[in-house]
């Protein structure tokens, strides 16, 4: 990751609006402000796209209401030549498409930013310090378009024409990435085309260009790919071989299902059309956590999608995959709380309901991605562990990972073969005579199973709760009791050993560290970078990738005098876990960074929020 | 070793697969001496027995209550489930499609299936999931000690005199509303009946529901009561005499011709239905719908096998499931080639 000059895009920021001498190159973010049904995502995408296509570090976020039609969409790109990717807070450009909420979204602009609006709207009565550029987009879009019902379509082609003129896009990056949008549609690419080509001619012959944001190639994206994580996450599910998946439709999950269900279909049908998988809606998330438990314990590859509500009503059914040791793999992608409101929205809060879902004394395995690749690579990681360790994996990601695009490394095909965990066959039983259940025969704590089916008078044995001793009999002796409690927490000693570690990032300089996870790594990742350029801070960073903790998080604290924990909830969830782990000594040193408005995290909210105390200023 | 005595004991009977009785046995009851999900046990360890299912080929799922219980006293050579209260249709279902070729047998009661359960319950009939689902029907929540249930009929009353002045939840006439293939009640006490519609149930391929009455004997045995034993002897309007022909034996029919409905099941055995009072047809769905409701508004209950369809596809088969169970399948037949996987990556 480049070293950041956020200084500089403020200046620009605040430069005069006529002075387009000072150009700001590949450091900027567009806002594309829409309503939702209008059907801007292709445009979006085809803008993000054609950024990537330059070489150009670019991310996109949207930001979208949880509703069908109607209401007000933020779609937000920002390119940047450092390769940051977390969320810029100041919109340089503005793309006004949605007349209800033009105002209060010029009204919002940093001085010196840029404006493209419906020309009838007359915005600039509103700012003499924004760059406006007033677009007849009924117009443009009537002339290329003569079929009246494809127009709302067609109409955000528009924009992108204009945009690639202002900001000199490369016109073969933007024809190469609509074309490949519209691939299986022939007359739709040509149709968008011609919209794209009208917007930047009326650019052309309009405008003189008065804002001094600018495009230029750069070499940043050669290899890599552009994927969401939900895509990513089921693109690693397939690779681990999941065979039966449940699910129960809930935003932002629904598209892991969704397109683990278009790979499936893709790679794993056989020849006579059988499919080695099985797909099933369940009534509800009660059903569908029941399903995964269920296939697991007769030894398949078992896995559901859901989000925080999901999770509330999986509860009971972890608590028994816990007790009863059952292997299987559940996706959180966060949302923000119950119920209506927020649910499109992005947050890390469900990471304590998570750890100890369910009643008595249960605890879970949370894998947390920070990334794309990280998302196919823990969900590759869930299915070995839940066999291994014969407990439920729950994969936390979130929905800012999960529903947007990010750039990546191309995945890597998996080298691992696939690890079953510790299954008897009735050729092991026939050697053994015999087999307990629930017995650490090891010393790792993780039992030896036999499945349904398993030919041997030996291999069955009874499922239950809590009140099993080692051979699966019915018990409530205390000292069973205690001795399954006792081993369960050994596992999970065991299981501290096989989750992905943290990734630390220590300067050898410094006293002061943060502690982050999941997404809101974009935002530290900028923010030390902001602390060291503009106050000479230097920090060390571990971002945890695991829960249980793994001991290199101990020994992070104890070797830093304070540090920083940041998150995007509003109760310190990990901060609260770190202190149910951490020795006295190091609770202490703990302080916090949160962030939870239901937009993703961006790096100067950290940056301020650390300045402020560290008591820098 | 003893030498050999003057009367050598008699090799133990044996049933097609050479196992005696006591291989389909289970561990030592605890519930209630008298409780009818025991007399329930007795006649799966018999049905099993009798048509010679492999043991090790079942596996047991249930819910929670003293009927979900059930399934550790029968069958100890299969693996059991004993899973969360009113959920185990969302675990038989997950179960069934790891592994297809299991038999799978739900043990469930009134409580865990028409009221915490219901939502998975109504699921599990539309889907048709190759499982004998079995409520062992009592009317009240005999774990919990003796609450109604949503199976209690109107004016039924409790041992503290409370009488229930809710409506009955018929699963019957709703596993038919929901397309259940094979839906049937019985009654405990019905030695015969019971074990001619389980042996059936184990050859017919789709979702099987078998309401069974099985009184409480602690709980909902008293006058006033109308899942008592007594008043159920006196209420059961038996629809037919069940018999069942295993496949490939000779059906000799002795009946007159047409008192007997003969029906073909997946297996190629039948059941002979033999007509008592009522003229019935198990093929057709609204004819039981009427009867159900008939007997039920006489405060009677009708038993038999009320309603069967044998040629619905089953969840695997609509899944179009390869033949290997997927439990089975090896990494080599789950990852999919470098070569596809180089293409994707573009
Ligand atoms: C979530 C949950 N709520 C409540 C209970 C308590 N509970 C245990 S068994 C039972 C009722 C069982 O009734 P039924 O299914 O009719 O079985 P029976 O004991 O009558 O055979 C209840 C309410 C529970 N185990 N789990
Ligand atoms: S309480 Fe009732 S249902 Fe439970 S075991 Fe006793 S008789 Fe059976
Ligand atoms: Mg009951």
């Amino acid at each position: 990751m480049a070293t950041g000059d956020v200084a500089l895009g403020q200046q620009a920021a605040s430069a005069s609006v006529h002075d387009a001498s000072k150009r700001v190159v590949n450091d900027f973010s567009i806002q594309v402000a829409t309503v939702n049904g209008s059907g801007s995502q292709s445009a979006n995408s085809v803008l993000l796209k054609s950024i990537f296509g330059m070489g150009i570090p670019v991310s996109g976020k949207n930001l979208f209401p949880s509703n069908i039609a109607g209401l007000p969409t933020w779609y937000t790109i920002r390119d940047s030549k450092y390769g940051y990717v977390a969320r810029k807070k100041e919109i340089d450009i503005l793309i006004a498409m949605n007349a209800e909420t033009a105002k209060e979204d010029i009204l919002s602009l940093p001085s010196g930013a840029v404006a493209i609006y419906e020309d009838a709207q007359n915005l600039k009565q509103y700012r003499d310090d924004v760059a406006c550029y007033p677009v007849p987009f009924d117009k443009l879009t009537a002339a290329v378009c003569p079929e009246a019902r494809l127009r709302k379509l067609v109409k955000n082609m528009i924009y992108v024409g204009v945009i690639a003129q202002l900001l000199s896009f490369d016109m073969t990056a933007v024809e190469a990435a609509l074309r490949r949008q519209f691939s299986k549609k022939q007359k739709a690419a040509d149709l968008n085309w011609a919209a794209v080509q009208a917007g930047y001619n009326y650019a052309a012959e309009s405008f003189t260009k008065h804002d001094p944001y600018v495009l230029e190639r750069m070499h940043a994206t050669e290899g890599k790919i552009i994927i969401d994580g939900n895509a990513a996450a089921a693109l690693g599910a397939m690779f681990a071989g999941v065979t039966v998946v449940t699910g129960y439709p809930i935003t932002p999950s629904s598209s892991v299902v969704e397109q683990l269900i278009d790979y499936l279909k893709k790679y794993r049908i056989e020849a006579d059309g059988k499919s080695t998988f099985a797909v099933v809606q369940a009534e509800d998330e009660l059903a569908a956590v029941g399903m995964v438990l269920g296939a697991g314990w007769s030894g398949a590859r078992s896995m559901t999608a859901t989000s925080g509500p999901g999770i509330s009503l999986m509860a009971e059914f972890a608590g028994l995959g816990y007790f009863a040791e059952l292997p299987g793999v559940i996706f959180d992608i966060q949302r923000v709380g119950p119920s209506t409101g927020l649910p499109t929205r992005t947050a890390q809060s469900d990471l304590l309901s998570i750890a100890y879902l369910s009643h008595g004394d249960t605890k879970h395995v949370m894998l947390l991605p920070g990334s794309v690749k990280e998302c196919y690579e823990f969900a590759i990681a869930a299915f070995d562990l839940a066999e291994r360790l014969q407990t439920p994996v729950f994969v936390v990601s979130d929905l800012d990972l999960g529903m947007n695009n990010w750039m990546s490394e191309p995945f890597d095909y998996p080298e691992k073969p696939l690890d079953r965990g510790k299954v008897l066959t009735a050729e092991d039983l026939k050697r053994l005579g015999e087999f307990g259940r629930y017995k650490d025969v090891d010393g790792d704590a993780i039992p030896y199973r036999t499945l349904p089916g398993t030919d041997h008078p030996k291999a069955a044995y009874f499922t239950r709760g809590s009140g099993h001793n080692e051979k699966a009999l019915y018990t409530e002796r205390p000292d069973d009791y205690q001795n399954l409690m006792e081993r369960l927490n050994r596992k999970f000693e065991t299981v501290r050993t096989l989750v992905p570690a943290p990734i630390v990032a220590q300067t050898g300089k410094s006293k002061v560290g943060i502690i982050a996870f999941g997404t809101s790594d974009f935002a530290v990742i900028e923010s030390r970078d902001q602390l060291k350029k503009e106050y000479g801070v230097e920090t060390d960073y571990l971002r945890i990738r695991a829960f249980p903790f793994a001991s290199e998080i101990h020994e992070f604290v104890a070797s830093h005098d304070r540090v920083y924990i940041v998150e995007q909830n509003r109760d310190a969830q990990l901060l609260s876990l770190l202190k149910l782990d951490l020795p006295a000594a190091e609770i202490v040193k703990l302080r916090s960074i949160r962030h939870f408005n239901g937009l993703p995290i961006y790096a100067r909210s950290v940056t301020d929020e650390f300045v402020l105390q560290e008591g820098i200023i | 070793m003893a030498t050999t005595t003057a009367t050598p004991t008699p090799a133990p009977k044996v049933n097609r697969l050479g196992l005696p009785i006591l291989d389909y046995r289970g561990g030592k009851t605890t519930l209630c001496a008298g409780c009818g999900h025991n007399a329930i046990s007795e006649r799966i360890i018999d049905a099993l027995y009798e048509m010679g299912v492999q043991p090790e080929r079942v596996m047991k799922l249930s819910g929670i209550g003293c009927s979900s219980k059930s399934p550790a006293y029968f069958l100890s050579r299969a693996h059991s489930f004993n899973s969360v209260h009113g959920r185990m249709p969302s675990v038989a279902t997950g179960a069934l499609l790891g592994n297809k070729t299991m038999t799978a047998l739900g043990v469930s009661g009134d409580g865990d299936t028409a009221s915490i359960g219901m939502g998975q319950f109504v699921h599990l009939m539309r889907r048709n999931l190759p499982l004998i689902y079995i409520i062992e029907d009592n009317g009240v929540y005999g774990l919990t000690k003796g609450q109604f249930s949503a199976t209690a009929d109107i004016g039924s009353k409790l041992k503290t005199g409370v009488i229930n002045d809710l409506p009955a939840i018929d699963t019957c006439s709703l596993a038919i509303q929901l397309g259940a293939t094979f839906v049937g009640r019985s009654f405990s006490g019905d030695k015969k009946q019971l074990l001619a519609m389980l042996k059936a149930a184990l050859a017919h391929k789709g979702t099987v529901m078998l309401d069974v009455i099985s009184p409480c004997v602690t709980f909902n045995d008293h006058e006033g009561s109308t899942k008592s034993y007594a008043y159920v002897k006196e209420h059961d309007v038996v629809l037919h005499t069940a018999d069942y022909i295993a496949g490939g034996r000779e059906i000799v029919v002795d009946y007159e011709p047409g008192s007997v409905h003969d029906v073909e099941l997946d297996d190629g055995s039948h059941v002979l239905l033999r007509k008592l009072d009522v003229d019935y047809d198990p093929t057709d769905a609204l004819g039981a719908l009427r009867i159900i409701h008939e007997t039920a508004d006489r405060g009677e209950f009708v038993t038999g096998l009320l309603y069967v369809d044998t040629q619905d596809r089953d969840l695997c088969e609509r899944e179009r499931l390869i033949p290997t169970p997927l439990a089975h399948l090896d990494e080599e037949s789950l990852r999919i080639s470098r070569e596809d996987w180089e293409k994707l990556m573009q």
